[in-house]
């Protein structure tokens, strides 16, 4: 049967259960646009610049758990991409990126629109193709599929040329996938295993160090069971937020940065560590030397080379994190670390760590504490970075997988809006929440025009401080106060809000907040909210940057507000 | 943490873009790399790579878990503490006249080195072996006049053994993993 390159990509995508794409036309992607409508079941959402159709793939995927599709053109639809392919890289989401390429005659010939986007995301790609044989198509988008969402996931990408979109070949169904240089291990080592449950069983102070990669291989039960067995205290990585119940008597919060005090003193007081599908970045660990000084570590990971990458492990387990605590859990005998759990409890008495301060001022975690208590929880929350990622991810209590989306290891400003554009579009039957900074928002605020012509009910919360919040933070603590270029002014949000079509209510009060997220919540379509929040807040608990765990800053007493700043350790980042 | 010259030898799928792949992961973690010399292995559509870098061995552990988990990298090992048999090829064209030109055949004849062209005011010398040996070689000429060098950079393999891919197939990359 004869099909051009772009039905043979189209059919591909249908066959690996791809339901929407986030793309934007250009001339090099042109056969394929044409093509599109032949195969309804791909819904084409299309966004107003490729940084967020890869982000809005981004999103998708991580509230999905499948593979996010973008689509852009040749040239600069193809690095604007960029950014979100990095991001998906760095925070291991499964993602499949194609990008037009200039004909096969011009390629190599600074052609109009041409840019080398292999060459480009080599470092930021799991794999990427560049597809020159249009009877080879249907192979790399099985493999590139395969790929994305097999082992630890990541974005690949695959560059298909203007005329190999157009060419008609005979076409033959790709058979098995054949990758020989690609085998993840799933099994974890028996023996390893075995010498992690006796670890456990003979430890007295140990804690869990819950990541991303228990959300990723579906072991939220596997990791509820282990913890209830042998009494371990649950603190999960930034990105691990919803892969163990917060309201859980074993969750203590999340380690790191702005991690809670009493999850930071745990782990530098454990005698174990058991780290499972997380890759001790140091915006977790602090100054990595000084990390959990007298802990043993376990670290069960699918990557072996994160094993040993940035603090030394004693028990290496690769693997899928699903399968190994099935098996972890099969030599488990229920254990009590009573003593254990009843001294974290008291740090976090001494400690509360999201306590929201008195204040008659509109302070934003009041605000993420309100849309908490609205949604009761149910809601997915995508963020934006800086301030509002971190409030969101103190304030909102969050207790299932895939609730909470944030770019972690990029830190990308400007992810929320479009992530949330994602998630919604993969979960329309879920209530989707944007919680961002002025700052962040105004990065990818154009996606709201997005908003309305999809129809995607997205609720946008800004927290908008007129700063570039967290940036500002750092100066105010390291920079003796001098807020060079993180003061914003303006826009007036609202009334963006109208002219892209949506409704919008402006907050600067207290009183104002629960009335307008629960309008926001009953009217059907997206809607934004500006909260005018309290200017200078910081966010807190806080290591400072250099210093390690214990080392963490607490919120200042009003009484001792002066004398804090004083005693911050030097920092070296 | 000492820094130490490591031997890494890796089978590679034959296609565009490969040996990019891999430079381009030795660049990102900082390494130098000395010398690389590629060609072809003892499987159809595979490729081998000898890879001479100077690291620490746990950061060239680390590079090599991150060059294991490109698609087109069939296997990598870092054979340093292996015994291994290795050789470079050089050609050194060396400046000779009709006065020099007999000292110049002794020393290659004592590093069992051939002279595989010669011309009027020069003589080309093709020599194997190790870099201490080639360097010794290039010590004793290099009084004639050096004209021009070049050496391909090392190639190496264990001693006996069952070889790098020994299993056919499917397998062979997750039971031979070091």
């Amino acid at each position: 049967m004869k099909m051009t390159g772009s039905q043979i990509l189209c059919d591909g995508m249908v066959k690996e259960g791809v339901e929407v794409i986030f793309g934007l036309p250009g001339g090099a992607v042109l056969p394929l646009y044409d093509t599109l409508p032949q195969y309804s079941q791909l819904r084409h959402i299309l966004v107003r610049h490729e940084q967020c159709a890869a982000h809005a793939a981004d999103g998708y995927a991580r509230a999905t758990g499948k593979v996010g599709v973008c689509l852009a053109t040749s040239g600069p639809g193809a690095s604007n991409l960029v950014t979100g392919i990095a991001n998906a890289h760095l925070d291991s989401v499964p993602m499949v990126a194609i990008t037009g390429q200039v004909a096969r005659p011009f390629i190599g010939k600074d052609a109009f629109q041409e840019v080398d986007i292999t060459g480009i995301t080599l470092p930021i790609t799991k794999h990427n193709y560049l597809v020159l044989d249009t009877a080879s198509l249907g192979k790399v988008v099985r493999e590139a599929f395969h790929l994305a969402r097999t082992g630890r996931p990541g974005p690949v990408l695959i560059d298909i040329p203007r005329d190999v979109l157009a060419e008609a070949v005979d076409f033959h169904p790709p058979s098995q996938t054949e990758l020989s240089g690609y085998k993840p291990t799933l099994q974890g080592h028996p023996a390893q295993i075995k010498k992690a449950a006796k670890l456990i069983t003979e430890s007295r102070q140990p804690v869990i160090l819950a990541g991303r990669g228990i959300i990723i291989s579906g072991a939220h039960n596997e990791l509820k069971q282990l913890a209830e067995t042998a009494q371990l205290p649950v603190i999960t990585t930034l990105l691990g937020i919803g892969c163990f119940p917060e309201s859980h008597f074993l969750s203590y919060g999340m380690l790191g940065m702005h991690g809670m005090a009493y999850a930071n003193m745990a782990v530098n007081d454990a005698d174990l560590i058991i780290a499972i599908g997380m890759r001790f970045d140091d915006r977790a660990t602090g100054k990595v030397s000084a990390f959990a000084p007298d802990a043993r570590i376990i670290h069960i990971d699918i990557d072996p080379a994160e094993i040993g990458k940035n603090v030394r492990v004693d028990v290496p387990i690769v693997g899928d994190v699903k399968v190994i605590l099935q098996a972890l859990n099969k030599l488990m005998t229920p254990i009590e670390h009573i003593d254990w759990v009843k001294q974290l409890d008291t740090w976090r008495r001494e400690h509360p760590s999201i306590s929201i301060r008195d204040s008659d001022g509109l302070l934003p975690q009041y605000v993420v504490q309100q849309i908490y208590e609205v949604t009761q929880g149910e809601a997915i929350i995508a963020t934006g970075v800086g301030q509002n990622q971190m409030w969101a991810a103190q304030h909102y209590c969050y207790h299932k997988p895939n609730s909470f989306i944030s770019s972690g290891g990029l830190g990308t400003m400007g992810f929320g809006l479009p992530a949330a554009m994602g998630a919604k579009a993969g979960c329309p039957d879920s209530t989707v929440w944007c919680i961002d900074g002025d700052g962040s928002l105004q990065m990818t605020i154009q996606e709201l025009a997005t908003l309305v012509q999809e129809n995607l009910a997205v609720k946008i919360a800004i927290l908008n401080n007129g700063y570039l919040g967290m940036v500002r933070q750092w100066q105010q603590l390291f920079y003796g106060k001098r807020y060079v270029a993180t003061p914003l002014s303006g826009p007036d949000f609202v009334k963006i809000a109208e002219g892209y079509g949506l409704p919008g209510l402006l907050v600067k009060h207290r009183g104002g907040v629960r009335p307008a997220i629960e309008q926001a919540m009953a009217h059907p379509g997206p809607f934004l909210i500006d909260f005018r929040v309290e200017p200078e807040e910081n966010v807190y608990p806080m290591v400072p940057p250099g210093a390690s765990l214990a080392e963490v800053l607490e919120a200042p007493q009003p009484e001792a507000k002066a004398a804090d700043s004083a005693k911050l350790p030097v920092s070296n980042i | 943490m000492v820094v130490t010259k490591h031997t890494l030898v890796a089978l590679v799928e034959d296609k565009p873009g490969v040996l990019n792949r891999v430079a381009s992961l030795f660049r990102r973690r900082g390494f130098n790399i000395e010398s690389i010399a590629v060609g072809h292995s003892e499987k159809p559509n595979l490729s081998r790579m000898t890879i001479v870098v100077d690291g620490t061995t746990t950061s060239v552990e680390q590079v090599r878990k991150q060059l294991d988990k490109l698609p087109d990298i069939i296997k990598v090992s870092d054979i340093t503490e292996d015994n291994i048999i290795a050789r470079e090829l050089a050609l050194i064209k060396v400046h000779a006249t009709s006065a020099t030109r007999r000292e110049i055949i002794e020393i290659v004849d004592i590093f069992r080195a051939n002279i595989v062209d010669v011309a009027a005011d020069s003589v080309t010398i093709e020599a194997t072996g190790d870099e201490e040996k080639i360097g010794s070689l290039l010590k004793l000429v290099r009084g004639f006049g050096i004209k021009e060098i070049a050496r391909t950079g090392r190639i190496a393999m264990s001693r006996g053994g069952p070889g790098l891919m020994p299993l056919e197939g499917k397998s062979a990359k997750a039971n031979n993993k070091k």
